[in-house]
């Protein structure tokens, strides 16, 4: 028994040292920028960076944007698909899995194809319509969890029950969505978004080939031009996955203690 | 006439038929309850009123206006669920006031009328609670303040009371049909438990397989079954299995033993089958019990249930069980021992299937 435990403390020592190590090397190589001695330089190099903040104010904005539209497009279909449709469940479930086994590159390149600026809608023929199709196209990324994470919330909550309640007392479909499923799937709603979130903000093949400036593509140039600066990025880009880690966590922790009494 | 009147309602779903052509019609301010097991179209016909369910055939009609084109927010119906059906991101005041935020009321009168439903259902004190800090019956309650916050036309109450503890039950069946009364509101209850129904109904509605099987007072369901599965739901009944002997002087032999019926026996022939009923608290054994009408049977098995003794008696093939009081003063009888049952003719009903 007790040999049993200190082997499975030794395969965690394992993972986490794999994990761990190569992180910690990251962050003490991007503290010895300053020769001889440890320093926040490669961090101030990388802040006072105009295109840093410009790229990741570009993809917050984008983040922002796909959470928006995301919830939106999302939200009513989980309710509506659980609601009205669940014989179509599967299919939607299938559909919102696509993404995680067709490659970024693919999806873009089927973009560039259906909405270049000779087609029916040439979104990319301007600067608004291509950062649309970047937004879109994050959208299509983030739907599997996204998709998820709001569905996982509907299914905690009776949402045909409290449907017909709210119909009852004379509500119209704007009012049951907005004032008696959304406040109550909100957990799944955060929780997707803040995975939205963490993929935006390191999206790269996306962002590169529709030649937009994000963080991602801005993570690739730093680390191919410059020395400490890429693990200051990569530091960073951690600590911004941690954090929305984190929040999902709060927040789903926010969900639990808020069960209905039988 | 009718203030909710059902014409000829039919549904189904897919091949299979769960209402089948249901006339009824309800007066203003009536209480009536649906009883019947799961699957008889009790709910059906409750959803099809609430506007949830559209019928396959039929018509409805409130205060004269058919709802057949009107959507389920345009009714002015009040409903309460099984499972309360509160939201849980409103606290008890914002549930209540919901339908009437919904009607565009304003603050002051929506205050106003929150504040007494909570206090018709006595919980003015939980106003700022959230459901998921309230016991069920404090729960189902805020559901019903709810529902009546809007003065609905008509309240439905879809097995209300199914989700509650046995003596919560008692007590919220009681509310319920207090604040019925004192707000005079049209109301259909749906329940599968006998009990309830009997208890706080004018009429009951007695579904079986999609038909109604009877309408009636709760004392004719109880005491006038007018099938054997009315029979058989409502209350304990002896379904015994006779001959018919004399339809004419409505004689009929049950294990062998010759009877009289209180009146002639129509539609059948001697020697026919006939099914017949009797309640448990109809009979008696006791010295000088009266009763026009006596079977012997054997003593099988006799309960003790506190303030009944419940025996049960051979006849012929038929095990008949009745009820008496207990008496200190007298020794129950024990199996194997033969004794007389005496009861009432009238009180042996014919059961049609």
């Amino acid at each position: 028994m007790k040999a049993q435990r200190l082997g499975a403390w030794i395969a965690i020592a394992i993972g986490a040292g794999y994990f761990i190590i190569p992180l910690l090397g990251t962050l003490e190589f991007s503290l010895r920028m300053r020769r001889g001695q440890y320093s926040f330089d490669a961090y101030q190099s990388v802040f006072s960076d105009i295109q840093f903040r410009e790229t990741f104010g570009y993809s917050m904005m984008m983040a922002f944007l796909t959470i928006i539209f995301g919830m939106l497009l999302v939200v009513p279909t989980a309710y509506w698909v659980r609601l009205r449709l669940p014989q179509v469940r599967p299919v939607v479930e299938f559909i919102t899995l696509l993404p995680l086994v067709i490659p970024a590159i693919v999806i873009v390149f089927g973009y560039l194809r259906l909405y270049n600026s000779s087609s029916i809608l040439p979104l990319t023929g301007s600067t608004s319509g291509t950062n649309a199709l970047l937004m879109f196209s994050y959208m299509t990324l983030s739907l599997p969890y996204m998709y998820r994470a709001v569905d996982t919330a509907t299914r905690a909550i009776d949402v045909r029950t409290l449907t017909e309640a709210a119909e009852s007392l004379g509500a119209k479909w704007p009012t049951i969505l907005f004032r008696c499923i959304f406040p109550n799937v909100m957990s799944g709603v955060l929780s997707g978004s803040f995975i939205t979130f963490a993929i935006v903000m390191g999206e790269f093949t996306m962002a590169a080939l529709l030649n937009r400036p994000a963080f991602g593509p801005y993570l690739q140039l730093v680390g191919a031009n410059k020395a400490y600066e890429p693990s200051a990025l990569a530091v960073i880009a951690f600590a911004i996955t941690w954090l929305s880690m984190g929040l999902i966590q709060l927040v789903s922790r926010f969900q639990k203690s808020a069960p209905a009494k039988a | 006439m009718a203030f909710l009147t059902l014409n000829n309602i039919q549904k189904s779903f897919g091949p299979v038929q769960v209402v089948h052509n249901f006339n009824m019609g309800i007066n203003k301010g009536e209480f009536v309850s649906f009883l019947g097991p799961s699957g008889c179209g009790k709910t059906t016909i409750l959803r099809m009123i609430a506007g949830f369910e559209a019928p396959s055939g039929g018509s409805i009609v409130i205060d004269g206006k058919d709802q057949g084109a009107l959507k389920p927010n345009q009714r002015n119906i009040g409903m309460v669920f099984q499972a309360y059906a509160l939201f849980p991101n409103m606290n008890v005041h914002d549930n209540v006031a919901f339908g009437l935020k919904v009607a565009g009321a304003q603050k002051t009168e929506i205050d106003q009328r929150v504040k007494q439903m909570l206090g018709l259902i006595k919980l003015e004190h939980l106003a700022d609670r959230f459901p998921y800090q309230l016991s069920g019956g404090q729960q189902q309650r805020v559901a019903l303040a709810r529902a009546l916050a809007v003065k609905p036309q008509v309240l439905l109450l879809d097995e209300p009371l199914s989700a509650l503890d046995a003596k919560i039950r008692v007590s919220l069946r009681e509310e319920i049909r207090q604040i019925q009364q004192q707000l005079g509101i049209t109301t259909v209850f749906v329940t599968h438990d006998q009990e309830e129904a009997l208890s706080i109904s004018d009429r009951i509605v007695v579904m079986n397989a999609g038909h109604a099987d009877q309408i009636g007072t709760p004392f004719e369901i109880y005491n006038t079954p007018a099938t054997r599965f009315v029979a058989s739901f409502v209350g304990t009944l002896n379904i015994i299995e006779g001959k018919v002997a004399d339809p004419a002087s409505g004689a009929v032999t049950i294990g062998g033993q010759r009877i009289s019926l209180k009146e002639p026996v129509a539609g059948l022939k001697g020697g026919d089958s006939i099914s017949l009923a009797l309640r448990p608290e109809a009979g008696s054994i006791a010295e000088g019990a009266r009763g026009d009408t006596a079977l012997i049977g054997e003593v099988v098995a006799t309960s003790f249930l506190g303030s009944v003794i419940r025996t049960k008696l051979r006849v012929g093939n038929d095990i008949i069980s009745f009820d008496t009081f207990n008496d200190p003063g007298l020794t129950p009888p024990v199996s194997g021992e033969n004794v007389t049952l005496r009861f009432a003719a009238k009180d042996l009903l014919v059961i049609r299937e």
